[in-house]
């Protein structure tokens, strides 16, 4: 038996419900082993699912697994392990302040003392590190070490426990651009060692930079298998995003006016250092849509959060309805409301309401001291009431049931209550996050239908959305996000699929923000010479 | 009757109901072991909670420390917080309430001492509580490991202020001179018998009132006002309260000086109702019952008063069990509360699953959709 006619991983017609949602779909996929193997996906489009399945946290429901030529059940992971399997998360599961080698032997300690184990280990660890070129100091607690070489260790630790498999779930997501060169560096000693990878990643560019196939993901389903040579970015972003019907949305020629929202050079950095967004600068006219697109995860959230006063900028300065923010100087989001923006989280379930409360509480969140309500002391549930009955009837928000607990209405009605609560109180900017997401076809038009009219209103709206169609049907103008950065700016008459595809992969030719920044000032207003300095 | 309303049922009825009963059961087998009738043993117990006036009084008196630290638990636990410090800010509660009436005029007409002597227990107890609750938004010290340490911290600042500050000239004893008549809590025997009627005398003060009028308060507060809507929301969903525009470490503070002054009334029923003096120790194992008797009493005033009565039986028909019996002594009463506590509290959901499926059958869709939901979430 040659090496390279034995499959590493052969997965043959797996099939994962949870509940309405078909996660995988008779998935099949072949992994040549001591390949590099990319499967790339939107967020939520199963690939999570499938390698928990072939890590054995969840079992499928149908379907066969195959590791180097051996079917196999895995009901947990230590049996995955032991078929030399091993996992890199995305978020490392590290004991922060244990050494490196009492991270690697944890699990597998060898004995009730540790003396043996350990010093066994360190010989092993010792001759992986030679061998992979895997360089870190055994000593060392987690907690020292930065991202790349924690990393590192993980990788350590599943080599350590005999893995001949590989499989890494974004891990280029924390890294900064030398690790992940680094980490390239290391998959090639990998491979030449005989041991297979699977990376698993939304990022095209590494997948065409590193890997030897590629397979792509779409809505559960393995939608197509490529060999890296024979693709391109561009076809892999059409394939990933796949072509659905595109939905018609009624709508007259925007009527743009003025400016309500000034975005200059807006930075946000998370917990971690890492630059969520970089250097995003752009205008929001009343009377229009904007939309934001972008594959899930480059910057989409932070924007929205920043923009709508959640969390703190970085750097840079928003100026909206005549308030100006700045690091120094935020708006709260309570703030933000009263003076006309509101907000449409992209998560209904973390944000958007309280699955505890009833709906007509829910219906209350963010206007709970609002005056029309409150009367004295006293928050007047009458009133709560009829608020959320009325939002309830404009919104056609099914059952009209106020005392009905959040959770229980579906995720089409739970996102037509929070559409209600943040449109119905007439704000001038909306801002509006993955609005049709989880909801049936019906619910999408006409909420497509209500932005549409909000925007013929005057008011200004931003829409963030990963469904391309979405973006393309209900915007004016489209600015596409890319690790954070703004890589495209388009008419939304002038944008296809294809166009928007490579932009949001950033294969065009990046745009300089700060200059495009200039020209939409000097050409929709006179701006101040200060402005133009900034 | 539709699945979610059997299951409301069997949350909020059944379970509690049901944890009792086993922690009742296994009080026999411990009765039974110790060669003692548990059947003899509860008809003491009863008679002594029950069987006379002056028994009830006492039970309703414990009940009520068991009403105001059981509230005091709750409304921390509605923004999500553990407050196990209720036997520190009792204790101080203690000290406000004692300062308020020893350092006014004696002569004073009750209508001033008492109000006083409430706002100082209120005050102490909330400022008590702002310490931990301060150091929990602004420099993320969790409040559970903070307000048990501040319980160590009052018990000995209490002791030297008792020993070196407070103590009546010429005891030995460290406790404060009596307080002065017109400030005492009324005795609710002695308001009976100013409208005509006889009971038999019994610590339950007016006092008792103000735990209800507390229970009032506190659900009126929390479902019925915006604070308390920020609160709840704060307590269920941390990240939807800060999208809203609630400031979460404001909620922290607020919710714990409430809580704080809530447990601190203790004092206003054991000292300014019973004891007339400032004494040592008065608060003990009010504060932690208090945590008991929230999560029995689902965090819900009414819940918190049923449980709190519960409560109340306990202390005072032990008290009578060890009375009576010669082979049982009064620390029969914390093995039945630990027991009560460890099934409410510990063990709370032990009969859940069990009761879900047995009572509250899952359609197969309905199932999948709560899967679904929870991989959603």
């Amino acid at each position: 038996m040659t090496m390279t006619d034995t499959f590493a991983i052969e997965l043959i017609d797996i099939d994962k419900r949870f509940g309405a949602v078909h996660a995988n779909n008779k998935v099949c996929l072949q992994v040549k082993q001591g390949n590099i193997h990319g499967i790339v996906g939107e967020n939520g489009a199963g690939k999570s699912t499938l390698m928990s399945i072939l890590y054995g946290f969840y079992q499928a429901d149908a379907g066969q697994i195959k590791v180097l030529g051996q079917s196999h059940t895995f009901t947990d992971s230590h049996q995955a392990i032991a078929a030399g399997i091993g996992m890199v998360h995305q978020h490392f599961m590290l004991v922060e302040n244990f050494t490196v080698l009492e991270n690697v032997i944890l699990g597998s300690e060898g004995g009730a003392l540790l003396a043996n184990g350990m010093a066994a280990a360190r010989k092993e660890l010792t001759r992986l590190a030679d061998v992979y070129g895997l360089k870190v100091d055994l000593d060392a607690t987690i907690d020292s070490l930065p991202v790349g070489l924690q990393q590192r260790v993980e990788i350590l630790k599943a080599l350590y426990k005999g893995a001949k498999i590989l499989i890494l779930d974004e891990p280029t997501g924390v890294l900064t651009p030398q690790e992940t060169e680094e980490l390239f560096r290391i998959f090639d000693a990998l491979k030449q060692q005989g041991v297979t990878i699977m990376l698993i990643t939304h990022k095209l560019r590494e997948i065409i930079s590193v890997t030897d196939q590629v397979s792509v993901m779409r809505a559960g389903q393995m939608v197509a298998h490529r060999d890296t040579c024979d693709t391109s970015r561009e076809e892999l972003a059409k394939l990933m995003v796949g072509r659905k019907v595109l939905l018609q949305v009624n709508k007259k020629a925007a009527n743009v006016r003025a400016p309500l929202m000034k975005v200059k050079r807006l930075c946000v950095a998370d917990d971690q250092g890492v630059m969520r967004l970089n250097d995003v600068s752009f205008e929001l006219r009343a009377g229009e849509v904007l939309g934001v697109a972008g594959v899930s995860g480059n910057g989409q959230t932070q924007l929205l959060e920043a923009l709508s006063g959640i969390i703190n900028m970085t750097s840079g300065s928003v100026e909206v309805l005549g308030f100006t923010m700045d690091a120094k100087n935020p708006i709260t989001p309570d703030k933000m409301r009263q003076i006309g923006l509101a907000h449409v989280p992209e998560d209904r379930h973390r944000m958007g309401l309280i699955t505890h409360f009833s709906a007509s509480e829910s219906a209350l969140l963010g206007y709970h001291t609002d005056p029309k309500i409150n009367s004295g002391i006293w928050l007047n549930k009458n009133r709560v009431e009829d608020n959320c009955k009325a939002l309830m009837s404009a919104f056609d928000v099914r059952p009209a049931d106020p005392h009905l607990k959040s959770a229980n209405f579906s995720g089409g009605n739970q996102q037509k209550l929070i559409l209600a609560r943040e449109m119905e109180r007439n704000p001038d900017v909306l801002l509006i996050g993955q609005p049709t997401r989880g909801v049936d076809i019906g619910a999408i038009e006409f909420i497509h239908q209500r932005i549409i009219d909000m925007r013929d209103a005057g008011k200004a709206v931003l829409l963030v959305s990963v469904e391309l169609d979405e973006i393309m049907s209900v915007s004016d103008r489209i600015i596409v996000l890319c690790d954070g950065q703004i890589t495209g700016r388009i008419d939304a008459s002038d944008a296809d699929e294809k166009t928007l595809g490579m932009m949001m992969a950033n294969a065009l030719d990046p745009i300089d923000p700060l200059k495009t920044m200039d020209d939409q000032l000097a050409s929709t207003q006179q701006a101040s010479a200060q402005e133009n300095q900034v | 009757m539709n699945r979610d309303t059997r299951i409301a049922w069997i949350n909020r009825l059944l379970l509690p109901l049901l944890n009792i009963i086993t922690a009742f059961a296994v009080t026999a087998v411990v009765f039974w072991l110790i060669d003692v009738n548990p059947i003899e043993a509860a008809q003491v117990l009863l008679y002594g909670a029950f069987g006379y006036e002056e028994g009830i009084g006492y039970t309703i008196y414990y009940a009520t420390n068991f009403i105001f630290t059981g509230l005091a638990v709750a409304v921390a636990f509605h923004a999500g917080l553990f407050n196990i410090g209720g036997e520190g800010q009792a204790y101080l509660g203690g000290l406000g309430a004692g300062l308020a009436i020893l350092l006014l005029d004696p002569s004073l007409s009750a209508w001033v001492f008492i109000p006083a002597s409430i706002i100082g227990a209120l005050f102490f107890g909330g400022l008590w509580a702002l310490i931990p609750a301060y150091l929990q938004a602004y420099r993320g010290s969790h409040i559970v490991i903070t307000t048990i340490m501040f319980n160590f911290l009052a018990a000995s600042l209490m002791v030297y202020i008792m020993v070196h500050v407070l103590r009546e000239t010429g005891q030995m004893t460290p406790q404060s001179e009596l307080f002065p008549t017109n400030a005492w809590m009324p005795f609710v025997h002695d308001v009976a018998a100013g409208f005509g009627y006889s009971i038999e005398a019994s610590p339950l003060n007016m006092s008792v009132l103000l735990a209800l009028v507390c229970a009032v308060l506190v659900w009126f507060f929390l479902w019925h006002t915006r604070w308390g809507y920020a609160i709840r929301a704060t307590g269920k969903n941390g990240s939807a309260a800060v999208y809203s525009g609630i400031k979460p470490k404001r909620i922290i503070i607020v919710a714990m000086c409430i809580s704080g002054a809530l447990a601190g009334l203790v004092s206003v029923n054991e000292l300014v109702g019973y004891q007339h003096r400032l004494i040592m120790d008065f608060h003990l194992g009010y504060g932690f019952g208090g945590i008991a008797v929230a999560l029995m009493g689902r965090k819900h005033p009414i819940g918190i008063i049923m449980a709190a009565v519960l409560f109340g039986i306990l202390y005072q028909g032990g008290a009578e069990l060890a009375f009576e019996m010669s082979n049982i002594s009064r620390d029969i009463v914390v093995v039945m509360q630990g027991l009560v506590i460890l099934f409410c509290g510990a063990l709370e959901y032990m009969y859940r699953p069990w009761l879900i499926r047995t009572l509250a059958p899952v359609k197969q869709a309905a199932a999948s959709q709560e899967v679904a939901t929870e991989v959603g979430a």
